[in-house]
């Protein structure tokens, strides 16, 4: 069984990230990969959670290609972003919501 | 709507007739602002607002003077800043176009130059309604694809659906531009398998890896704070959506800002500087990018957005494609097409970029799109260096 929540969208089979197709909230309940996963934290549209487990230095992989290396273990239905993974070419510039850099 | 193109004299057609007032240096800017203002919707402004002399800018500027969208140049000079502005009217006088060039130092000041400058500006629109007209094809026109604002959904929604109509034109005999390099860092092996030659494969694979490590030297990659909110975490996922624009058509070549595209067919343009990295980042912000596709004679320029631009451009029209269906409730008076209905899965992919395709024909017939109603002409044009590019490039 293979059973992913239809707010997710799979670009490719071998994708380990699944993007969020609409906000989900902290706590809500949903399918991933055939798992049942409580999200740790609101995820907004275009997003992404973890279909696979990862460890630390594997590849994100997303439309079938990596986008980067993560940087410390990730676990099924886990949001994958600044703070697990990091870019394999030029670091990622980001503010968070008081306008510091991150 | 059936396509009339206006007639320029070394055969390419137009799908607007504008009269360009083009400033020289920023010193002469206000003057052509202010000639340009009350004829707005027919006169827009372009220009280079450095004082030291630089071959891209020159070659920029000539490029724009003689676009297909342009039927008049008015050049505004202060008077004594370096750029060749005897050389520019050359070009464009060349080209059959009427121009005059407006000097501030020698006319007595601002008042007198707007007032000069208003004249020829009335002028040469009452000759441009005698512009001559012939039937366009869809083979005869240029479109530039560019994405600004970008976040997770550009990549799934909005570009995709620009690449299926890209891959629409290029059958069609079009054209296509896709570019910023530095946003295909991480594609370069499924880029250079869809080259037409090997030798192209080189090229491409070798502009992506200079934009790499251009950008690594100035710090930062071509990936703003909004990205990240979007939930794009790295250039690499970027750059993967961004490349989704330029769809599935075997690449044809590969063109430096200023170069005409041969024939049609699908381009990659090279944007990032050649030599040692200086003056900056290479295109500082979206209307960079469009200017630079432009000068390569774009007639338009499908730009997708997720976070919401609202831009525009002078001399080309901007079909404006929102990819996040949250954005476009918002921004929708800005947005000609929503392609957030391919997030909520109200819309395919093909839906969208045949709607987008369509747009582009009918664009090209005359209709407005929507930061063109709403007045939007900007334009920057900043300092670079480039060297040629090489016969690889252009394989027949």
């Amino acid at each position: 069984m293979n059973r992913t929540d239809d707010r997710l969208i799979v670009l490719a089979a071998s994708d380990t990230v699944a993007v969020v197709r609409s906000a989900i909230g902290e706590g809500e309940r949903l399918w991933i990969s055939g798992q049942e996963i409580t999200l740790e934290r609101a995820v907004t549209m275009g997003h992404k959670l973890a279909r696979a487990p990862m460890r630390q230095g594997d590849k994100v992989l997303k439309y079938g290609v990596a986008i980067g290396s993560v940087t410390e273990d990730i676990a099924v239905g886990a949001h994958v972003h600044l703070h697990n993974m990091k870019s394999d070419y030029t670091p990622t510039y980001a503010l968070d919501h008081k306008g510091a850099v991150v | 709507m059936s396509m009339q193109g206006f007639l320029r004299a070394d055969g390419r057609k137009g799908i607007r007739n504008y009269v360009a007032v083009a400033y020289l240096v920023e010193c002469a800017h206000h003057v052509a602002r202010e000639i340009a203002y009350p004829y707005r919707d027919r006169a827009h402004v372009i220009g280079f607002p450095g004082c030291f002399p630089n071959e891209y800018a020159q070659k920029m500027m000539e490029r724009l003077c003689t676009h297909p969208n342009v039927g008049a140049v008015l050049l505004v000079s202060l008077g004594c800043e370096s750029f060749n502005r005897h050389k520019l009217e050359q070009v464009v006088r060349d080209s059959g176009r009427e121009v005059e060039t407006l000097v501030i130092q020698r006319t007595g000041g601002t008042r007198s130059a707007i007032a000069k400058g208003l004249g020829f500006v009335e002028q040469a629109l009452k000759t441009l309604q005698t512009t001559p007209t012939v039937a366009m094809e869809l083979s005869d026109l240029v479109v530039g694809t560019v994405c600004g604002g970008s976040d997770g959904t550009s990549g799934i929604s909005g570009n995709p659906a620009a690449g299926r109509a890209f891959d629409k034109l290029v059958q069609s005999g079009a054209a296509c531009i896709f570019e910023e390099t530095g946003e295909l860092i991480g594609c370069e092996d499924i880029m250079a398998a869809r080259a037409a030659t090997p030798e192209l494969a080189v090229e491409l694979r070798n502009s992506v890896e200079k934009a790499a490590r251009y950008y690594a030297e100035l710090g930062y990659g071509s990936f703003a704070a909004g990205n990240a909110d979007g939930g794009l975490s790295t250039i690499e996922e970027k750059s993967m959506g961004a490349y989704a624009k330029s769809g599935t058509s075997p690449i044809s070549g590969m063109i430096k800002p200023g170069d005409i595209p041969p024939k049609g067919g699908l381009y990659l343009m090279d944007v990032v500087p050649d030599g040692p990295v200086k003056f900056g980042f290479p295109n500082i912000s979206d209307n960079a990018e469009i200017v630079e596709m432009m000068a390569s004679g774009a007639h338009m320029t499908l730009f997708v957005t997720g976070r919401g631009s609202v831009v525009g451009s002078a001399i080309s029209p901007v079909i404006k494609i929102a990819a996040n269906p949250d954005m476009y409730v918002r921004l929708h008076e800005d947005m000609d097409v929503n392609a957030g209905r391919i997030m909520t899965g109200e819309a395919g992919l093909d839906e969208v970029g045949d709607e987008i395709f369509d747009m582009v024909a009918d664009v090209a017939a005359g209709q407005p799109t929507k930061s063109e109603a709403l007045g939007h002409a900007e334009f920057i044009l900043t300092y670079k260096s480039f060297e040629p590019i090489g016969p690889a490039c252009l394989p027949v």
